[in-house]
């Protein structure tokens, strides 16, 4: 959010009410502002709506954020990628299959292929599965870079023929099998009691979290002084570090509040009274680590700039010198190579590789980012955006679940009806705002 | 005014053509420092493609590209770059979405340690730069879309200027302008002259071409129909050749 350290206060301080001048001084996106009331919202409706009918509102408790932040990875990994591919005006359909072949890709290689020569539960299996996995969604998401940007033919095209390709190698691939079980080592990657960082190092995230968020605003101040740009009031600059910490901390309190049950426990020989926290999921740390790097790149790096400028005006971005179809192949590639991540996360957490993994995913990724405020006229979207919108779209789902409405009917009719709402209020923000 | 010595620019028989439609047929034209010849014509005479093979958007089928008098190939606008060969595109080729600054520099970003862009430093020199050409331009941090068609145009010569061009190509810069911009561009124009830099103008006001350019070129369905010194002829000759493809004796 403290990105681009340019924008310089204006407008007159007399008209503006308190509200609109905090958001002015601190320099916040509204629109993001806006996300996180709509997520906060739908997270106290539910919760009071189970408090109030059901008895019992179990939607804010730690157990279920800690759920909900570990199903929310999975799609939130991808939906960093589908932001680029829909900035630069594409589409990428194929997103779920690709999910299925490298799942059952690392599914063979950690079950069937590796322990023949390296023996079951070597600490290399999970790795050499690992990057085996990237490789190949990588390759597969550079071939659909290739076909749209050196043969022309359309995004939707190529990446709906891979929809229905990749999704019939998954099930070739291992004769329509499940591989399970995956590997120890590689199931951690999909969370659960063990795959989680605990107490201590969920405080060590938090604390190193904070570190950097102060750094991030104190050498965003340095930059703007050392070119005498206008600077945020020293209060705003509090109000921000007060409020990144104090998120991000809450969070670890949370998922720190969040016990093994009695089974893990009595598994691990501990007393049946202990109270262990889970802290921080795998899952979400890759998350993590991914919006981090994927917002670096998106926003301090050549090629970022250069996706946001083929989204904004193809043509002018090609007189300029960028060389869109090798952008645009990277692009795909990068999508691939997340798929294939979140492949990692969703067949680690099942504990198998089916050739079912990810199927529909790609309606819930391209959800989630456009909910998330991406354009899908091109050269506009954010990485923490698709983000929000993974969370927003996956606490739709486990609300209705937790509020007795699990059928599957009454969680696409609100999913679907919450899309089309997203996107219609951000068109009216759109307009107002320009 | 006589050019002697060598041109900055040759372009040598050029011809393109678009599936059996011949844009651009046999065309020689020259540019020596210092100079500004138009290029003159209809819409749909060529203009804007044969200039478009020396910006490197297009790649001419026949002829040779001379710079300095050094044979140049210029496959696309990188090469052009390379050569100090900056164009201001007639629809500005401005991404809309993103702000001045990066515009300016788009393509050539100032990156820092680690290769990370350095937006501060690009927002620096561009307010620079743009005190200079437009000492009226604040929007610094909106995207394009939101500013006039003088702001932009001014955004988009500010991208020519700031990277030491040598040959100047403008396409229509004043089409969008009113009349306070358009002097400025006038302006800005015998400055970079003085600075030795060579400019093709594509322009259709004739009266425009009259106080602006040293040389005119006038094409016609893909043609050269002539060139003229500018100061030897009269409005109504240049019109002739436009309208007509009729040569007077002055032309060569």
């Amino acid at each position: 959010m403290t990105d681009t350290p340019t924008h310089a206060p204006q407008g007159n301080d007399a008209k503006l009410g308190p509200v609109a001048r905090f958001i002015r001084d601190t320099e916040l996106d509204t629109r993001m502002l806006g996300m996180v009331g709509a997520l906060l919202l739908i997270w106290f409706s539910f919760h009071l709506y189970g408090a109030l009918i059901n008895g019992e509102g179990v939607f804010l408790t730690p157990r279920n954020l800690w759920n909900l932040s570990v199903q929310t990875s999975m799609t939130g990994i991808m939906a960093t990628g589908m932001v680029l591919v829909i900035i630069t005006r594409n589409i990428d359909l194929s997103v779920g299959s690709i999910v299925g072949v490298t799942g059952m890709v690392m599914g063979l290689m950690q079950v069937e292929i590796l322990p023949q020569y390296l023996g079951l539960g070597n600490p290399a299996t999970w790795m050499i599965t690992v990057v085996a996995g990237l490789i190949a969604g990588t390759a597969i998401g550079a071939f659909h870079g290739w076909l749209i940007a050196y043969r022309g033919i359309p995004s939707f095209i190529v990446t709906l023929g891979g929809l229905m390709v990749w999704r019939g190698v998954a099930f070739l691939s291992a004769g329509g099998r499940t591989i399970s079980p995956v590997d120890e080592t590689f199931a951690l990657l999909g969370g659960g009691p063990k795959g989680s960082i605990g107490a201590m190092g969920s405080w060590l995230v938090g604390l190193l979290g904070c570190a950097a968020i102060l750094w991030i605003l104190r050498s965003g101040r340095a930059a703007r002084k050392k070119h005498g740009f206008a600077l945020r009031p020293m209060w705003a600059e509090y109000a921000l570090a007060a409020i990144g910490c104090g998120a991000l901390l809450g969070a670890v309190l949370v998922v720190n509040a969040y016990p093994w049950p009695k089974g893990i426990l009595k598994q691990m020989n501990l007393p049946e009274d202990t109270f262990v926290s889970h802290g921080f999921a795998f899952p979400v740390l890759i998350l993590a680590v991914v919006g981090i790097l994927m917002t670096i790149l998106m926003t301090r790096t050549r090629f970022g700039r250069y996706v946001f400028a083929i989204g904004g005006n193809p043509e002018a971005a090609a007189l300029s010198g960028i060389n869109t179809r090798w952008v645009t192949l990277k692009i795909f590639a990068l999508m691939g190579m997340l798929a294939a991540l979140a492949a990692v996360v969703a067949s680690a957490r099942l504990n198998s590789a089916t050739n079912a993994l990810g199927d529909l995913d790609e309606l819930y990724v391209i959800a989630s980012a456009v909910v998330g405020g991406t354009s899908l006229a091109g050269g506009v979207g954010t990485i923490y955006g698709a983000i929000i919108g993974a969370l927003v779209m996956q606490s739709l789902q486990t609300g209705m679940v937790l509020i007795g409405f699990g059928d599957g009917s009454y969680r696409k009719i609100v999913v679907g009806v919450a899309l089309v709402l997203a996107v219609y209020l951000d068109n009216l923000y759109r307009k107002k705002t320009k | 005014m006589t050019n002697t010595g060598t041109p900055l620019v040759e372009l040598k028989d050029i011809s393109i053509a678009f599936g059996g439609i011949k844009a651009v047929d046999h065309v020689s034209i020259d540019l020596y420092p210092g100079e500004v010849v138009g290029l003159l014509g209809h819409n749909g005479a060529g203009k804007s493609t044969l200039i478009k093979c020396l910006s490197g958007a297009y790649r001419a089928d026949a002829g040779e590209i001379h710079i300095n008098g050094e044979r140049a190939e210029i496959a696309n606008p990188r090469d052009a770059r390379h050569y100090n060969i900056e164009t201001i595109y007639q629809t500005l080729a401005l991404a809309d979405n993103l702000n001045a600054a990066s515009n300016l520099f788009l393509g050539r970003e100032i990156v820092g340690a680690g290769g990370f862009l350095d937006d501060s430093a690009m927002e620096a020199e561009t307010r620079k730069i743009m005190a200079r050409l437009n000492p009226n331009f604040r929007k610094f941090n909106v995207p394009v879309s939101a500013l006039s068609g003088g702001q932009r145009q001014s955004v988009a010569i500010a991208r020519a200027v700031y990277f030491n061009a040598k040959i100047l190509i403008m396409d229509e810069p004043t089409a969008a302008l009113g009349p306070h911009e358009t002097q400025m561009v006038a302006e800005l124009i015998q400055e970079l002259k003085k600075q030795g830099i060579g400019i093709f103008l594509i322009e259709h006001d004739i009266h425009a071409v009259m106080d602006l350019c040293d040389r005119a070129v006038v094409m016609k369905n893909g043609q050269r129909v002539g060139t003229v010194n500018v100061n030897e002829v009269t409005d109504e000759d240049i019109l002739g050749m436009i309208i007509m493809g009729k040569k007077p004796p002055q032309a060569v």
